[in-house]
């Protein structure tokens, strides 16, 4: 199948994208691996289990403003398409997506212009009891909740750091959940310094205070989830409080039986098929100039991919690479002026998501603090005391360790462990390299083979020769 | 929240976990027709044989991993299920090794 521009992701910034480009005449397909478009933030119960769904207030009002544009578009929707590889080759992009929950065969998009709008996924830090069933994710235990109207338990801790843990601690609530408490590793004194870029987000910070409050949670700062406790399932988790460095300070911990932990660290963007394209990365996430273009011809990219901000910044961003795809296709270049509104709200977006970047940082010394029998790759069942020992084998830097200990080769290929192995190691993260996004049927590939082979045209020369 | 066990708008169907019949609404993931009955975990570990279920809840961690009709390494979290579904515990890789 051939269109003008394959946007990849459905969420905020994909959507965004794909309005402001259909709107200006350019076919555009959108390819996300979900029963339907929303992406995380906006994700929506399945029509089946006829419930309303657990998205904001606010959010609903957008997400009916671009799920209605979407539908009266002419925007080719393609859920269920789980991209696994873009290609690029004479200029002409092609992407590759397994179909369905099935996920046995692939289909292939060609389009003048790719935009990268892949999200990103939340980054835990290993702590003792962190594989434990009743553990997930905070951004797992919300779209579970958004998606199928599940929680994990009946009495949640959630903890970590980050803005994600507010909507996940009054979601969980509202939904009925006992929450036993917020346990956030930030100092709010912190927060003054941080005041001016913030200011945009107090609205939304002061509406989830109110929710706090009004369900009885209690929020313990500047404390942090020592242990997970429990044999088959989690029982409890110790928490503690932290001093001024960020250490734990003995004799403030504390046991809060429950039976889910929801625990989120941050985000990091999603830049696999970036990186496979041959996009330069920015620190961890996707560099683009103004334009959202990357530095790959026909490449753009938007939204988390480049740098998480959440969903505002996505969408502003979609739309500025939506608009600069439409100019750019036609052989123009695109006139700025005219998206100077979303060029603000981006500018904004940028300086809040810096802002609470600096002040959601996880606790200092966090690698150090990890015993040796912890696992830290969760795939491959890897300890903290194998990763040590590899470093004491000369290992000296992740990919080593991976090498010796096979941390970071299982089923996720690194993208769980990588934050942990770096935090032991105290090596940075190297880039990952992977081949493929995801992982693809054998027999998908062997096909790629045949068609690529030029076994029709030309007698390979042992077959010509008599 | 209205929950769908209140009066959603898809007929409730069937499906078994380990032999025993698990009721499940449309749309519903398998992980998230586990967690309705109360299932956490779904899966022994290679080496450790410790049980695991939803860690990241979208695809990315693959702990979560599930036998269904016979075909192991499905993520329950994005499998939706599917009226008659046979899930079973998943040991180890899931093949007979």
């Amino acid at each position: 199948m051939r269109t003008d521009l394959a946007v990849i992701g459905a969420g905020p910034a994909g959507i965004a994208a794909a309005l402001a480009a259909a709107r200006r005449g350019i076919r555009v397909a959108l390819a996300d691996a979900a029963p339907g478009p929303g992406g995380q933030y906006f994700r929506q119960p399945a029509p089946g289990l006829g419930a309303e769904g657990a998205v904001p207030r606010n959010a609903r009002r957008t997400w009916t403003r671009l799920r209605d544009a979407l539908a009266a578009s002419t925007v080719d929707v393609r859920p269920e398409h789980h991209v696994w590889c873009v290609e690029r080759e004479s200029g002409r992009l092609t992407v590759h997506a397994l179909l369905g929950p099935e996920q046995r065969a692939s289909v292939e998009l060609r389009a003048d212009a790719v935009l990268l709008a892949t999200g990103g996924y939340e980054t835990v830090l290993p702590f003792p009891g962190w594989t434990l069933p009743g553990v997930v994710t905070a951004g797992g235990a919300q779209a579970m909740l958004k998606g199928g109207l599940v929680t994990p338990g009946h009495t949640v801790v959630v903890a970590g750091t980050g803005p994600l843990l507010l909507p996940v601690a009054t979601g969980l609530a509202a939904a009925g959940v006992r929450v036993a408490a917020l346990v956030e590793s930030t100092d709010p004194a912190r927060l003054p310094r941080h005041a001016r870029a913030l200011a945009g987000k107090l609205p939304e910070a002061a509406g989830y205070a109110a929710r706090l409050l009004r369900h009885r949670v209690p929020v313990l700062t500047r404390h942090t989830v020592v242990r997970a406790h429990g044999e088959e399932r989690l029982t409890g988790v110790t928490v503690a409080a932290l001093d001024a460095r960020g250490r734990v300070r003995p004799g403030t911990e504390r046991l809060l039986p429950c039976d889910a932990l929801a625990v989120g660290h941050g985000m990091l963007p999603h830049t696999d098929l970036a990186e496979t394209l041959g996009c330069r990365l920015d620190g961890h996430a996707v560099a683009v100039d103004a334009e959202q273009r990357t530095d790959v011809p026909g490449v753009w990219a938007a939204g988390e991919a480049t740098g998480v901000g959440g969903a505002a910044l996505a969408l502003a961003e979609g739309h500025i690479a939506g608009r600069s795809i439409a100019a750019r296709l036609r052989g123009t270049a695109p006139d700025t002026d005219t998206w100077a509104p979303a060029a603000r709200a981006r500018a904004r977006g940028r300086t809040a998501a810096a802002a609470l970047h600096a002040l959601h940082s996880p606790p200092a010394h966090w690698g150090e603090d990890v015993p040796d029998d912890t696992v830290i790759c969760r795939c491959e069942e890897v300890t903290a005391g194998a990763v040590r020992e590899a470093l004491t084998l000369g290992a000296g830097d992740t990919r080593t360790v991976k090498l010796l200990t096979r941390a970071g080769m299982g089923w996720c290929q690194g993208r769980v462990c990588a934050p942990g192995v770096a935090a032991v190691t105290g090596c940075p993260p190297a880039p990952a390299r992977r081949p493929f996004a995801r992982p693809v049927p054998l027999g998908v590939l062997a096909a790629q083979h045949d068609r690529t082979t030029p076994h029709d045209d030309h007698p390979r020369p042992e077959e010509g020769s008599p | 929240m209205r929950t769908p066990e209140d009066g959603g708008t898809g007929r409730a169907f069937e499906v078994t976990f380990d032999g025993r019949p698990v009721e499940a609404l449309p749309g519903r993931t398998v992980a998230a027709v586990l967690w309705a009955a109360g299932v956490t975990s779904w899966r022994t570990t290679r080496d450790g044989g410790r049980p695991r279920g939803v860690f990241c809840g979208i695809g990315v961690c693959f702990d979560c991993l599930v036998t269904v009709n016979g075909r192991p390494n499905q993520r329950a979290c994005l499998v939706p299920a599917r009226p008659g579904d046979v899930i079973r515990t998943q040991e180890g890789t899931g093949h007979e090794d």
